[in-house]
């Protein structure tokens, strides 16, 4: 398991190295002028010009792709022009928030989608069955930002139900930031009525960006639990006398858990590419909806750091899912 | 025939609903199986000898299979229509059963501890409270168990992972997770046709072995004769669904009384036989979703005469052998047809 | 006397051709028997057709076509559906429905291109990096990771960050994150391929790489090529349709669905309808595109029928 580890570790270095690089190629080469683009719209010759020797961007391509990498990790990630800070602060305060939206998302996701799963197996052909299944495939088709004004509309506007967008009240104190994940640090200050608000919002947007996920992980499960239950060590639990509920639960669940856990992992990047959907949706001041704001004023370096945050922040889910599919898995983890 | 029968198989009819239509698999099987007897199941693939055997247990999924008459009596009860629940309670713990391919019959993401462990849990349900194994009497239980069926290191292998083992070690741990909840009778679904031959023996040396032990009636289900004469007494011969033979081994090997019985006796090589003698049966099985009229075997029939678009009951021949073939109809043989 | 041979040679090619081919024939029956079985792929076909359909001719019938582009009819703006207008105006008032309908031709091209230009990077890189492997392999699969290891829409809103905002950015982006799953799909299916038993015949009767790839790799992958694009349109209509809503892909008063959804959701929730109907409209068409592929994928890969 350690080497197993290493191993996996060593990889996403490796990852994260491809990832700067291509965010490298989208700044530095991709732009007709990255110069002009860096500088601004407003920006004239002159300061063009400044810009592309202050940002070395007259030199090498490989010297200015150390330059980038040492920048980087000296913690220097530019600045932002839409809110003139630098960028590196503005995604401390900003990605706590993707954090607790997507983390709080996945879990919904997967806490129903792989008992929805089971009974659609369990249930096959019974009418159970085809209403999650309408629901699954009507779930993956869905566009998410449309899902979500649509539940705004529903259940923010008519019904009440919840706050139309906004991460807390507008004029409640948040509280003093500790782990800057917001429901973390209300309740640790002890803000009971800031965490039940912070969750209130929370709602609507992580139901919304979910809902592909969960449809997704429901199909590959119901899917997966359906072929594993036809094994042959599933008849013989049976033979063996074993009951039902131990069989399904337990039995075919770990088997069927291995491709669902591949299916949670991919879907988990869906989820973070959404953000950009739905807090721009919901005002959720997250990081994607920072992303969109930076992109829509060609704002450059902003982006990028998002792209990386996120890539990063994928990469190690992804590495965590590996891991558990080791722990579930023997034959996985002797292979390396 | 003194004694009443364990197992006793009647009339028993089960039918799969396809897309194809339906495919009669079971068409009137009769069988008895005495206490302490040990009985071979013999056919080709697809004559209905695994199906009947699961349906003891209740392991053939209905739907698409369907039972359409008939009765197996487990002492009496009818297992066909005692229900899940009460099948559950004699799974492991009267019945037990063990299959063909050791290595896709154990989870491959449980130690064989666990899955060992597990079963002997899942029996204590059954047992009268003050007998009842907690768990690390279930693991010591598992570890008897594993050094009964001779697994070397038997508290080594409950950590490991079956794809961990060859398959003659798993088979011999599906036979002690058979026998944990002590049963008294055992289905063996071609427990050695997967395995190596040096393997093939040595796990009917073992089934033999613990027979004894245990106190086991046994049903072997195979398509080898050879396998079954080394372990069984008595052999009863499917062909398309139907029983058209039963006979003690012995009488069986010298006076077969059912031409595919014969016929399968030419396709087992025998050594100081020439490779020549050898021969196959001509033809395949018939259509089992529109079986012809009468005795199913005629097509293949070197003996096929009219009488066989009916029927053939199970005459009883000597010796308790029963055929079903009119050959050996009483008139027949008066007529020296046979 | 020529003439008559001539004749009869003729008659038995065209009677080879459906001989030759009688167990195509049947293959393609059977399919299409199997797919017809199938109630939810079925709807899916149903709904493609419906939507190219309109793509092809919807425009040449919508009720006012001047409004696919733009124009302003301050008089009418924000009218609830009506007779006149089946899905109302929006706020200059353009009919909506007319703009849905001139929006399944827009979402069509879009997602064409997308699907298309990522089919034309990805499969043939995908058949090198299976067909060559060594390093080649190696290097064209880690930078396939390393693109996948990044959300897509997120990386896509980099590019379209660094090309500008606009329809025309927006598909070159969407593009650009798509192709990776096809190496990953066309390297795996060649990989497995490659070492047939056929392909070993085929070379060892001196066919070239080229020969052996074209002619007996390529038509063994399309099967679940198809399936993955039939899957794709109804995604790239979404990712497209979601730059638009960000404002970062088609802009107003193009027809795009999306982009009309961006602007409408301002106009919720008392006029509704402005953004109700395009979302309908994407829904329907992506549920389609989604289905079929499901139906396809019955067919056209058992091993994963149910």
């Amino acid at each position: 398991m350690i080497r197993f580890t290493f191993k996996r570790l060593m990889l996403m270095v490796l990852m994260l190295l491809g990832l700067l690089a291509i965010t490298f190629t989208i700044s530095h080469i991709v732009p007709a002028d990255p110069a002009a683009l860096a500088a601004g719209p407003d920006a004239n010759v002159e300061m063009i010009e400044r810009y592309r020797v202050e940002y070395g961007l007259d030199r090498p391509l490989a010297e200015q792709f150390l330059v980038y990498l040492g920048k980087l990790l000296s913690g220097d990630w530019g600045k932002s022009i839409h809110t003139t800070r630098p960028v590196w602060d503005d995604l401390v305060t900003y990605f706590p928030n993707t954090v607790e939206l997507v983390v709080f998302s996945i879990a919904i996701a997967v806490l129903f989608g792989i008992p929805l799963g089971i009974v659609a197996a369990v249930n096959q052909n019974r009418p159970i069955d085809h209403v999650i299944r309408v629901l699954t495939v009507t779930g993956v088709a869905m566009p998410m930002f449309w899902l979500g004004l649509m539940a705004q509309l529903f259940f923010a506007l008519k019904l009440g139900w919840f706050p139309l967008g906004g991460r807390i009240e507008m004029m409640t104190d948040p509280p003093q930031a500790i782990t800057h994940l917001l429901l973390v640090d209300a309740l640790l200050n002890g803000h009971f009525g800031t965490f039940v608000d912070a969750l209130h919002h929370m709602v609507l947007p992580a139901v919304a960006l979910c809902f592909p996920a969960l449809a997704s992980i429901i199909r590959v499960n119901r899917a997966e639990m359906l072929e594993t239950l036809k094994q042959d060590y599933i008849v013989n639990a049976r033979a063996q006398g074993l009951s039902t509920f131990r069989i399904v639960a337990v039995y075919a669940l770990r088997n069927a858990m291995l491709p669902t856990m591949a299916m949670i992992g991919l879907r988990f990047g869906w989820m973070l590419g959404g953000t950009v959907l739905i807090e721009t949706v919901f005002d959720w001041p997250g990081i994607g909806l920072y992303a969109v704001q930076a992109a829509i004023s060609s704002d450059f370096e902003p982006i990028m750091g998002a792209t990386i945050v996120l890539g990063f922040f994928f990469m190690l889910t992804n590495l965590l899912i590996d891991m558990i599919y080791g722990t579930l898995d023997p034959r996985v983890r002797e292979q390396v | 025939m003194t004694d009443q029968p364990l197992l006793s198989v009647r009339d028993f009819r089960l039918e799969f609903d396809t897309f194809d239509g339906v495919y009669r698999a079971i068409d009137g099987v009769n069988f008895d199986l005495i206490p302490g007897e040990s009985l071979g199941i013999v056919g080709e693939t697809g004559c209905g000898k695994s199906v009947t055997a699961k349906s003891i247990l209740g392991l053939v999924p209905t739907p698409p299979a369907r039972v359409v008459s008939g009765q197996i009596l487990y002492n009496g009860e009818d297992l066909l229509t005692v229900g899940e629940e009460r099948l559950r309670a004699l799974r492991g713990v009267e019945i037990a059963m063990i299959f063909q391919d050791p290595m896709t019959y154990l989870n491959p993401v449980f130690t064989i501890g666990q899955q060992l462990v597990d079963v002997i849990l899942a029996h204590q349900r059954w047992r009268p409270s003050e007998q009842r194994l907690n768990r690390a009497q279930a693991r010591d239980h598992a570890i008897d168990m594993l050094s009964r069926v001779h697994l070397p290191n038997p508290e080594r292998q409950l950590d490991a992972y079956p794809h961990q083992l060859s398959g003659g070690m798993r088979q011999r741990v599906l036979i002690a997770q058979a026998l944990s909840g002590n049963p008294r009778l055992l289905i063996a679904d071609e427990p050695t046709t997967a395995l190596d031959v040096t393997i093939q023996a040595q796990i009917l040396d073992l089934i033999a072995e613990l027979m004894g032990e245990f106190d086991l009636s046994v049903i072997l289900i195979s398509h080898d004769l050879g396998v079954v004469a080394s372990l069984c007494q008595r052999v009863v011969v499917m062909y398309a669904g139907q029983v058209v033979e039963d006979a003690s081994v012995t009488r069986l090997f010298s006076e077969p009384g059912h031409p595919y019985t014969q016929g399968l006796l030419k396709a087992v090589p025998h050594p100081g036989r020439a490779a020549s003698t050898l021969s196959g049966i001509p033809g395949t099985l018939p259509n089992l979703y529109d079986p012809p009229a009468g005795c199913r075997f005629q097509s293949r029939c070197a003996h096929a005469m009219p009488m066989c678009t009916t029927v053939p009951p199970l005459y009883a021949v000597a010796d308790g052998q029963r055929v079903a073939c009119h050959l050996h109809a009483p008139e027949a043989s008066r007529a020296g047809v046979a | 006397m020529a003439e008559l041979t001539k004749e009869a040679h003729e008659l038995t090619v065209s009677l080879d051709w459906r001989e030759r081919h009688v167990s195509t024939i049947r293959m393609l029956r059977l399919y299409a028997r199997t797919f017809a079985r199938n109630g939810s792929a079925m709807l899916g076909l149903g709904l493609v057709l419906l939507f190219l359909t309109t793509a092809a001719i919807g425009p040449y019938f919508v009720p006012f076509p001047d409004d696919a582009t733009g124009s302003v009819h301050i008089e009418r703006k924000l009218q609830p559906p009506d007779a006149v207008h089946w899905f109302g105006t929006d706020e200059v008032g353009n009919d909506v429905f007319t703009r849905v309908i001139v929006g399944a031709r827009v979402t069509l091209q879009i997602a064409c291109i997308i699907t298309g230009v990522a089919m034309l990077i990805g499969i043939p890189l995908g058949m090198i990096a299976g067909y060559m492997g060594g390093w080649v392999q190696e290097v064209i699969m880690r930078i396939t990771d390393v693109f996948l290891s990044v959300p897509g829409l997120m990386l896509a809103i980099a590019i379209v960050g660094a090309l500008g905002p606009g329809i025309v950015n927006a598909m070159v982006a969407l593009s650009l994150v798509w192709w990776p799953g096809y190496v990953r799909l066309v390297q795996a299916k060649t990989l497995s391929l490659k070492n047939e038993i056929y392909v070993d015949a085929a070379r060892s009767m001196g066919a070239g790489s080229l020969r052996i790839v074209f002619v007996h790799l390529l038509p063994n992958c399309t099967s679940p090529i198809i399936v993955k694009a039939s899957m794709d349109m109804g995604m790239a209509i979404l990712g497209a349709a979601s730059l638009g809503f960000l404002g970062l892909g088609a802009q107003p008063p193009f027809p795009e669905w999306g982009a009309m959804i961006s602007v409408a959701r301002t106009y919720l929730p008392d006029w509704w309808w402005y953004s109700f109907f395009p979302g309908t409209a994407i829904v329907i068409t992506v549920l389609g595109f989604n289905l079929l592929g499901d139906g396809l994928r019955d067919i056209l890969d058992p091993k994963h029928r149910e």
